[in-house]
């Protein structure tokens, strides 16, 4: 060995040293400054960020009662690694489970593919939304079962058991709402129906955030630098409807046993009344741990309770859409007020119910007379000059109706709302060719049977423009979000094609057929009420129709009702529209009444295929 | 000698016990962030770790000026003793030793728990630097070459009893002070030779270029004929004659090879490789003989155990090695991704320090080691509370305060009188550096899974009382023989 090599031996220890450190700080710099996902891992594994939910906001009636409100409901909550050997048969009793139910629960719990957050360390929700009185027992008994804890949450009341149409519910959103609001996270709550739904973003607030920090094994360790990061919740706001709760109920009273429904709008603002669909449920069915049972239950009914007749139903009108014809013969001039025709009474065609003959508008309205709007309508389509085609004819005449709020949906602020049908020409076209059609084949309309179809709240905003002299605005149900603004559709005046000097005779027909006519028991006493009825032929028994409004100079309320196969118009929604109109003006029905009154809560409607 | 102890703390390289110190205080911020729980407790609880780890450096200090304090001639007289004295206390805890995860090397002494293999490493250094600074001594004769590898071989086989396998390792780190006394560089190559092949093997052992041949084999034959050509020429430069007769060989054997490729034959191609490499040992051994060069026939050795030891690679890997030890290295080799289990640690770790950017989370910011996710975070894991909370720039600091330290002892170990001092002043540095290497290549995913503290930085007694107990020794001997200017 030379000498010499042992000296470079230093050196080369050296050299190896700093490159042993340089191969070590290569590393460091690749890991820490050139590669940019190691932050992301980190903060994934540390932040826990916890959701703090707003608290939904109430609803309110017109008059300030409250119908909606939050009740606290209680979830068991359970951390694993904490349970130890208890009585499972008195846990379960406790809560109002079987054993088996319990075992499988758990299984399901700690099945990683159906619940993929599971960690032995952390809480687990065993069951929701238990009751307040398994609360209070489980309560006491909790020393004896380790592991298990309650926490408290807020569910949805529904304090009269009214309006479960208007109202709807909530229930857990589905994959299709979070993938089309990124609010929405699995195990979220969103309004299904009514209220609940078309004012969810109002309702739901704002939810707020908790950041937390999560140790390796899934416990939390407190708020990530003393929670400067999180983020209050905002509560939802609170929505006054313009639901009279006690119309409503009287409403849902008098349709007991009956099928149809009761629209009743305040003319002045279009702020819908009452809306009622019977056969109609109770909403605290649809809350709580039973939710799903009893939505199952009452979708499989077929008495259809879940479907709301007031919005959804689409009827043929029948007479009373013979008051929006006579307002088009009037605008067309196609008569005057004292234009009177021959009418052969009962066995003519179309048939008639007996009246004199010949007669004028005013009483032919009043005895719902079939042959003067068929004779009116002809000699409007029958004006060459105006139109020179049927088709500009019908065009004309759907354009009257399409103005009166038929033909489309009215943009009441619920879910659901069907648009009815008004033909147009293109529709007879389609049918029987262009030239495949003439007045005689389509008369049926002038009277409201045929092709045409409403929503009996299309009939009572029908109610409401007439009562207002040729304008409306659109029918909504929530009259205030506090803090908030109501759609700006809700507050523009709609009018129609009708100038409103026509309105005066259609109204004095109508006040003639509940002074003399056809609505005789819709009177209330010394105020003065217009009305009209039909009567719907379909399938079975006729559907009995009431549309109304009083007083008559300047109507507090417009009304709708619908019992469906009720036969004629009198037999059953004219007392009970009257019986509505004057519980909404006077507060209470009269002794002399009360007859009435009972007749109709007692009665009972089969319907057709029940 | 009275003259001479009250100058220590004249001569004493105050260098060293500056960084020392740095590096100490460096750790125990690292241990009290690591333990920095939110509801933490005061600073000085002992119950804490950061509490006790302070009380430590107390002890550590105390220790520090004691053996400053004590004669140098002492550690050269009674270093045998000492020895011994160690390899009984090492018998004695195989047996002893309570089971702690698999292995048996803690003793507990009344409210002390201590780990006598960390002891174990100065007492091996000084028994070797006493043994080769004897009279007479020369590493070339092979009584006194197998003499000193027992010396570091007797402790090292103790600890591996005990199930301590990275401790033990650590008296690999004695080969590079062997080597600076002259032991012959191509062990240390061998060594670095061995530890290629097995990579090569185990990872590219399945990957194959041909029908028959794997990419494995392929590198580790050239590998093999580039090494032994690169020795011949750096360690017998004159015999050009012989280094040209084995390039002519390889350079045959290539076109045998070429030709194979060309045929339709279903054999490995590196066969002929292998024969060439048998060709080229036997020349080798036949000039060693014939020539009396002892280089020749090592080299020729050496190629011959490389493939030996490629064909026995999987035997060692299948049979020899613990499950959890060849798991961590199939993890490290990228053959597995196992990050729930084996990968685990190590993927946290890198997490925690490529989360620490550039300057870090700052102080007690850490969310991956102050919220368990790496684990034995104050211990083997240490570096990352570094990495996270203080970035490249804080890694890089304590890095440069190790290599300072490194280069400093290689400095004071050159300008020592006798060979006692020099050969203990390069035991420390080759410690020092195998447990900084080992520990921070392991954290970084470097290197495999191999749990051994980081020196003066991690939280542990007996570590921390260990190193200071073989450096200050070092720094004794070395201010009290330090040449009077």
């Amino acid at each position: 060995m030379r000498p010499n090599e042992l000296i470079n031996r230093r050196t080369v220890f050296q050299t190896a040293i700093v490159l042993v450190f340089i191969i070590l700080l290569s590393q460091l710099f690749y890991l820490q400054v050139l590669r940019e996902d190691f932050k992301k891992f980190a903060d994934s594994n540390a932040f826990l960020n916890r959701t703090i939910y707003p608290s939904r906001g109430m609803i309110y009636d017109r008059n300030g009662k409250l119908l909606v409100y939050n009740r606290p409901a209680y979830d068991i909550i359970v951390i694993m690694n904490e349970i130890e050997p208890f009585d499972t048969l008195d846990f379960c009793h406790t809560i109002h489970i079987t054993k088996e139910q319990y075992i499988n629960r758990i299984k399901e719990l700690k099945d990683r593919r159906k619940n993929p957050g599971y960690s032995s360390y952390t809480q687990q929700i065993l069951y929701t939304q238990v009751s307040a009185e398994e609360y209070g027992i489980l309560q006491e008994k909790l020393y004896k079962f380790p592991g298990f804890y309650v926490q408290s949450r807020t569910i949805r009341e529904y304090g009269d058991s009214i309006g479960a149409h208007i109202l709807g519910d909530i229930g857990e959103v589905n994959k299709r709402d979070i993938e089309n609001d990124n609010y929405y996270v699995p195990g979220d709550y969103s309004g299904r129906s009514g209220v609940e739904k078309s004012y969810e973003e109002v309702l739901r607030g704002e939810k707020g955030v908790e950041i937390m920090l999560r140790d390796a094994h899934g416990r939390l360790k407190g708020r990530y630098e003393n929670g400067i990061h999180d983020e209050d919740a905002h509560a939802g706001k609170n929505i006054h409807l313009s639901i009279d709760s006690e119309l409503q109920r009287y409403g849902e009273l008098l349709m007991k046993n009956k099928t149809g429904s009761i629209v009743a709008i305040d003319p002045e603002t279009g702020g819908i009344l009452c809306l009622v669909s019977t056969p109609t449920y109770n909403p605290n069915l649809l809350i709580g741990r039973h939710r799903g049972k009893n939505h199952v239950e009452l979708s499989k009914d077929p008495a259809k309770p879940l479907f709301n007749r007031a919005l959804m139903a689409q009827y043929p009108p029948g007479s009373t859409f013979k008051p929006a014809q006579s307002l088009v013969f009037l605008q067309e001039g196609a008569i005057t007020p004292s234009t009177a025709f021959y009418c052969w009474g009962k066995g003519g065609r179309p048939a008639c119910h007996p009246h004199p003959s010949p007669i004028s508008l005013i009483p032919a309205l009043a005895t719902s007379c079939n042959v003067f709007p068929y004779f009116a309508l002809r000699i409007v389509f029958g004006n060459k000059t105006k139109y020179p085609t049927i088709q500009d004819a019908m065009n004309s005449w759907r354009d009257y109706m399409v103005s009166m709020g038929f033909g489309y949906a009215l943009g009441v602020d619920l879910p659901g709302e069907k648009r009815g049908l008004i033909p147009n020409s293109r529709f007879y076209d389609k049918i029987y060719g262009p030239n495949g059609w003439k007045y005689n084949t389509i008369y049926s309309i002038s009277i409201g049977q045929g092709e045409v179809n409403l929503t009996p709240i299309q009939i009572a905003n029908l109610a409401a423009q007439i009562s207002n002299r040729g304008w409306y605005y659109p029918p909504h149900i929530v009259k205030e979000v506090e803090e908030g603004q109501l759609d700006s559709i809700y507050t523009h005046k709609k009018h129609t094609l009708i100038d409103s000097k026509n309105y005066e005779a259609i109204i004095q027909g109508m006040h003639g057929a509940v002074t003399e006519g056809t609505c005789r028991g819709a009177q209330i006493d010394s105020i003065n009420v217009c009305g009209k009825t039909g009567t719907a032929q379909n399938r079975g028994e006729d559907h009995s129709i009431f549309m109304g409004f009083a007083p008559m100079e300047k109507a507090r309320i417009a009304i709708s009702v619908y019992v469906e196969n009720g036969g004629f118009g009198a037999r059953w929604a004219v007392p009970i529209g009257g019986l509505m109109m004057e519980k909404y003006l006077k507060g209470s029905i009269p002794e002399n009444r009360k007859w009435v009154e009972e007749k109709m809560i007692n009665g009972i409607v089969k319907t057709y295929g029940f | 000698m009275g003259f001479r102890k009250t100058s220590v703390w004249h001569n004493v390289d105050w260098i060293t016990i500056v960084l020392y110190l740095a590096i100490v205080i460096v750790g125990w911020g690292c241990v009290y962030s690591a333990g920095y729980n939110f509801d933490n407790a005061s600073i000085f609880d002992i119950d804490q770790r950061f509490g006790k780890q302070l009380i430590w450096i107390g002890i550590c200090i105390i220790t520090a000026m004691a053996l400053l304090l004590i004669d140098s001639d002492f550690y050269q007289y009674f270093s045998y003793f000492i020895y011994a004295i160690i390899i009984l206390i090492l018998i004695a805890t195989i047996f002893l030793a309570e089971d702690v995860k698999g292995s048996r090397s803690w003793l507990t002494l009344g409210p002390l728990t201590v780990q006598p293999a960390e002891f174990a490493k100065f007492a091996t250094a000084l028994a070797l630097a006493t043994f080769m600074n004897s009279y007479n001594f020369k590493l070339f004769s092979l009584q006194n070459a197998l003499a000193s590898g027992a010396i570091i071989l007797l402790p090292m086989a103790l600890i591996l009893l005990q199930k301590e396998t990275g401790s033990a390792l650590v008296f690999a780190a004695f080969l590079l002070v062997l080597y600076r006394e002259g032991m012959s560089g191509m062990i240390l190559y061998s060594g670095l030779l061995a530890v290629t092949i097995f990579i090569l093997s185990i990872k590219f052992g399945g990957v194959m270029i041909s029908g028959t041949t794997s990419f494995g084999e392929v590198s580790i034959v050239v590998l093999t004929l580039l090494s032994g050509i690169v020795m011949l020429w750096m360690y017998q430069p004159t015999k050009g004659k012989i280094r040209i007769l084995l390039l002519k060989i390889i350079a045959f054997f290539a076109l045998v090879t070429f030709l194979l490729v060309l045929t339709p034959l279903k054999i490995s191609y590196a066969i002929p490789g292998y024969a060439c490499i048998a060709v080229c040992a036997l020349i080798l051994l036949y000039y060693a003989f014939l020539d009396k060069i002892r280089d020749f026939g090592l080299i020729g050795l050496l190629m011959a155990c490389s493939i030996a030891f490629m064909f026995s690679v999987n035997y060692l890997f299948y049979n020899v090695l613990q499950p959890h030890q060849r798991i961590r290295i199939e993890v490290l080799l990228g053959l597995k991704e196992d990050l729930n289990g084996a990968g685990y640690n190590v993927n946290q770790s890198k997490i925690a320090i490529g989360s620490g950017g550039l300057t870090g989370k700052g102080f007690l910011n850490g969310t991956q080691t102050k919220l368990k996710y790496v684990p034995e975070q104050d211990t083997d894991f240490i570096f990352c509370t570094v990495g996270e909370e203080k970035g490249f720039m804080g890694v890089t600091i304590v890095l440069g305060l190790y290599l300072a330290l490194l280069l400093r002892l290689i400095a004071l170990a050159e300008r020592q009188r006798y060979a006692f001092g020099r050969v203990y002043g390069y035991s420390v540095v080759s410690i020092l550096l195998f447990h900084i290497t080992v520990n921070v290549g392991m954290v970084i995913g470097l290197l495999p899974v191999i749990g051994i503290p980081l020196p003066l930085l991690s939280y542990g007694g007996s570590s921390l009382w260990a190193f200071t107990i073989l450096l200050f020794i070092f720094l004794s001997i070395d201010a009290q023989t330090k040449p009077s200017y």
